[in-house]
């Protein structure tokens, strides 16, 4: 039955690995996007004191954390379904990093979540140390981890992708933040988010240099090629911009342009896997791919529930939408 | 040097004693404990959620929107530790098990994806709506979310199980080669998909999800109902959630019983290891055993066991109506499954369940006699039952996984084959150290996430605490200094 409706000897499209590969990587960017700014918010939390606005921040993450999450394990398991060995050899090839980034998650997730099961100094505290260590080693690792995905063991250029994620989060958490809360606390952010936005443009600069320097992972000819720098020119022109639109008090404008950094990124990713998945190995993206039936299978049955997912999306932002009142959505 | 090199360059002696593929088992059997025990209770708590949001949007009578709001929380706690505890499991299938995920990659990806995609995404974004959207959205969207976050909970289940009953029973795929490894390739998606294992599985686990969760609503409910007798809600839930095991429980002995059968057709040297039946031949099927000597316990064969046995019974149930059917040994197989811990794990999981069937029965009769509430002794019973519902679940479970090994794709691939060949016994150990104290954590704060709602709910309630005849069980006890 299926195989009149689904080919088994040739894929849906002659070029349905490579869409695949672009799947997989708009999986990784959205959780890079959304999952983001919750870890940067995570890590201005670290910057106040005062309860009631730790209680803001939690509530501006609150409904949608979760879901954002999850684009990580959509990411994972696309990889798995199309690319299986990139997916084993990247997490077996990085063990400790792995096991320390999703370990990192579980303090970030669990943090907000017990905190408010207590109603005492003590508790809240361990709960904030949760949740304020996750929300910076998770991002440091899961950008470590995609460092040695493009650049295998070299370290400078993996810790500096880590970093780089780091500082990239800030900005989405402050951007976000911003839109999100009233103009004194928005202003307060804005200079975090500024101050992270030149250091993440020049860690992308200096991360790029290192790499045409010593030409890690063989990525050197990519890095000096157009479309590279057309990405770090437009990554460039973008954090600037928003900044300055950030001064001026332009929350929402800012928020989108923040949220293109990470985007960005993950498009100079893409550019630096493609066409050879897995660099470390010379892996391609043809050699990598799963046979075409199951490739097509996963093509018919999850590509229209990927659209479903984006409305799911847009209708939990637009509940969620709007300024954070007094005390959070309610319940 | 990164990371990984540098701590697999730490020597600490003692700590590289397990072996990577014994070190990695257990970190993923460990994971896997904690993690379903949180995935089912969003399974077995989403009927009770449905029905309260729905008859307490639809009534406005307060006892539904109390257990709503109470249930929730639990459901919201639960679902996160779920994920958290989840993501880890996702990761240790390239982390631990890589030449497994490489030779299955193409039969286990799409459902592990599908299941990201239209289970784990619907149940994330409703209950956002569900937790924070009350004053946000119309009634109508809030008793939808709440039947999308219970169906996508169930949905899970089918595409995870869809996974584990492939491994169980593997079906529609062929080896070939592919970058130099033998690895499986999907040729009949419907064969691979819906392998003979899985509408066994999937009934089972969804009905032992079911029993759990209502013996822990039973229990609670029991709980609150002994401090506060004329708690409203508290006595409908506690009816409802009795009604749900009079359903469930009977129902998971009949079933059970078939699912044996089947397993004694596809895979008799589990279900030999689960009758610790060491020659072939006529099975005898031991209603109890206990170990005549310490050594029995971790090698329980049959003779080496004061056992109640009804004779050639076995081979009944083993082939459906014929005493004198074959079963095979397991001195057939060159190697077995740990024996002792697939009988035992056996034994305790029927155990169990032949004890909620007489719960149920007891709860049923003082029902009808309307007395459910007033019988101290049933609802101390209930209090004391509420967690082994999932002891049950999880013995059941270790029969399930334990038993198939040598196998991790069974007659296919061997757990040792599909272990990490760059792992180092350091770093599988010092991980699974740091997964058993992380997770220990877990379910210690799930237990006071629980210990806090009941005490808010009781104090809401009016119940003043004192000392006086309170409960000294497996639940935390409710008091006024802390």
């Amino acid at each position: 039955m299926t195989d009149q409706l689904i080919p088994v000897d040739s894929y849906l499209v002659e070029s349905l690995p490579e869409i695949w590969f672009g799947a997989v990587l708009f999986a990784l960017g959205m959780y890079v996007v959304l999952d983001g700014f919750d870890f940067g918010i995570g890590m201005l939390y670290a910057t106040r004191t005062d309860e009631q606005e730790r209680e803001t921040f939690l509530s501006a993450f609150g409904p949608v954390w979760d879901a954002n999450e999850v684009w990580l394990v959509a990411f994972g398991t696309m990889l798995l379904a199309a690319f299986p060995r990139v997916y084993s050899r990247l997490l077996a090839d990085n063990y400790l990093l792995a096991i320390g980034f999703v370990l990192a998650l579980v303090f970030r997730g669990l943090g907000p979540e017990l905190r408010e099961q207590r109603d005492e100094q003590r508790w809240k505290r361990y709960a904030d140390y949760a949740f304020v260590g996750g929300s910076v080693v998770a991002p440091l690792l899961f950008g470590m981890l995609a460092g040695r995905w493009l650049f295998g063991g070299a370290t400078l250029p993996v810790v500096l992708t880590g970093v780089g994620l780091v500082a990239v989060s800030v900005v989405t958490g402050a951007a976000f933040l911003a839109a999100k809360t009233e103009p004194g606390l928005a202003s307060e952010l804005r200079s975090y988010g500024i101050g992270a936005t030149l250091a993440y443009l020049v860690g992308v600069v200096v991360l790029l240099g290192t790499v045409v320097l010593t030409d890690a992972g063989g990525a050197a000819d990519t890095v000096l090629s157009l479309p590279v720098a057309a990405v770090v020119a437009l990554s460039v022109v973008v954090g600037l911009g928003g900044s300055l639109l950030a001064k001026r008090g332009q929350y929402r404008v800012w928020l989108a342009s923040a949220l293109a950094l990470p985007t960005l990124l993950t498009i100079l990713v893409a550019i630096l896997l493609y066409p050879t998945i897995y660099p470390p190995t010379g892996l391609l993206i043809r050699e990598a791919v799963v046979s075409p039936l199951a490739l097509n299978l996963v093509t018919v049955l999850g590509f229209p529930v990927l659209l479903l997912v984006l409305w799911y999306f847009k209708f939990l932002y637009g509940v969620f939408s709007g300024p954070i009142e007094g005390d959070g959505y309610g319940g | 040097m990164g990371l990984t090199t540098l701590l697999s360059t730490v020597d600490l002696g003692w700590v590289a004693l397990l072996s990577p593929e014994i070190a990695s088992r257990m970190q993923f059997g460990w994971t896997i404990s904690v993690h379903i025990i949180f995935a089912s209770l969003s399974i077995g708590l989403a009927p009770f959620i449905i029905y309260f949001t729905w008859k307490d949007v639809r009534t406005n009578e307060k006892q539904y929107a109390r257990l709503r709001s109470f249930w929730v929380k639990v459901f919201a706690a639960g679902f996160v530790m779920g994920t958290v505890t989840g993501i880890p499991m996702s990761f240790q299938f390239g982390t631990n098990f890589p030449q497994f995920a490489e030779v299955a990659g193409e039969l286990i990806g799409g459902p592990l994806a599908f299941e990201a995609k239209m289970a784990f995404f619907l149940e994330a974004v409703f209950l956002g709506v569900l937790l924070y959207g009350r004053d946000r959205v119309t009634d109508r969207t809030y008793i939808i979310s709440s039947v999308l976050v219970g169906f996508g909970a169930w949905l899970s289940g089918f595409w995870i199980l869809i996974v584990n009953a492939w491994m169980q029973t593997p079906r529609g795929y062929e080896m070939v080669t592919r970058n130099g490894m033998e690895v499986a390739k999907l040729t009949d998606p419907v064969a691979a998909f819906l392998t003979p294992r899985m509408p066994w599985m999937y009934v089972h686990m969804m009905n032992a999800s079911v029993i759990s969760v209502a013996l822990l609503v039973a229990g609670v409910s029991a709980y609150i109902v002994w401090k506060k007798p004329d708690a409203e809600a508290w006595n409908t839930a506690l009816k409802l959630a009795v009604v749900l095991l009079i359903v469930s429980a009977p129902f998971q002995a009949v079933h059970g019983d078939a699912y044996g059968r089947h397993v004694a057709d596809t895979q008799p040297q589990k279900f030999a290891a689960m009758e610790a039946h060491y020659e072939t031949g006529q099975a005898d099927l031991h209603l109890l055993a206990f170990p005549k000597s310490p050594d029995a316990l971790t090698d329980p064969r049959a003779e080496n066991l004061f056992t109640v046995s009804l004779p050639a019974v076995g081979s009944f149930l083993a082939s459906g109506g014929d005493f004198d059917a074959e079963v095979i040994g397991l001195n057939e197989y060159e190697e077995n499954p740990p024996v002792a811990l697939v009988f035992w794990s056996f034994r305790f999981m029927v155990g169990l369940g032949f004890l909620f069937i007489g719960l149920a029965l007891w709860g049923g009769y003082l029902m009808y006699r309307g007395r459910l509430s007033d019988s101290t002794r049933y609802l101390k019973a209930m209090i004391a039952a509420s967690p082994l519902g999932y002891a049950a679940l999880l013995t059941g479970w270790y029969v399930t996984e334990i038993g198939r090994q040598p196998w991790v794709i069974q007659d296919e691939l061997r757990t040792s084959e599909a272990v990490s060949s760059t792992l180092t016994g350091t770093e599988a150990t010092l991980t699974l150290f740091v997964f058993v104290v992380v997770y220990v954590g877990l379910i210690l704060t799930a237990l006071y996430v629980l210990k806090w709602l009941v005490r808010e709910e009781l104090q809401t309630l009016g119940v003043r605490e004192s000392n006086e005849g309170r409960w000294r069980g497996p639940i935390p006890v409710v008091s006024d200094d802390d």
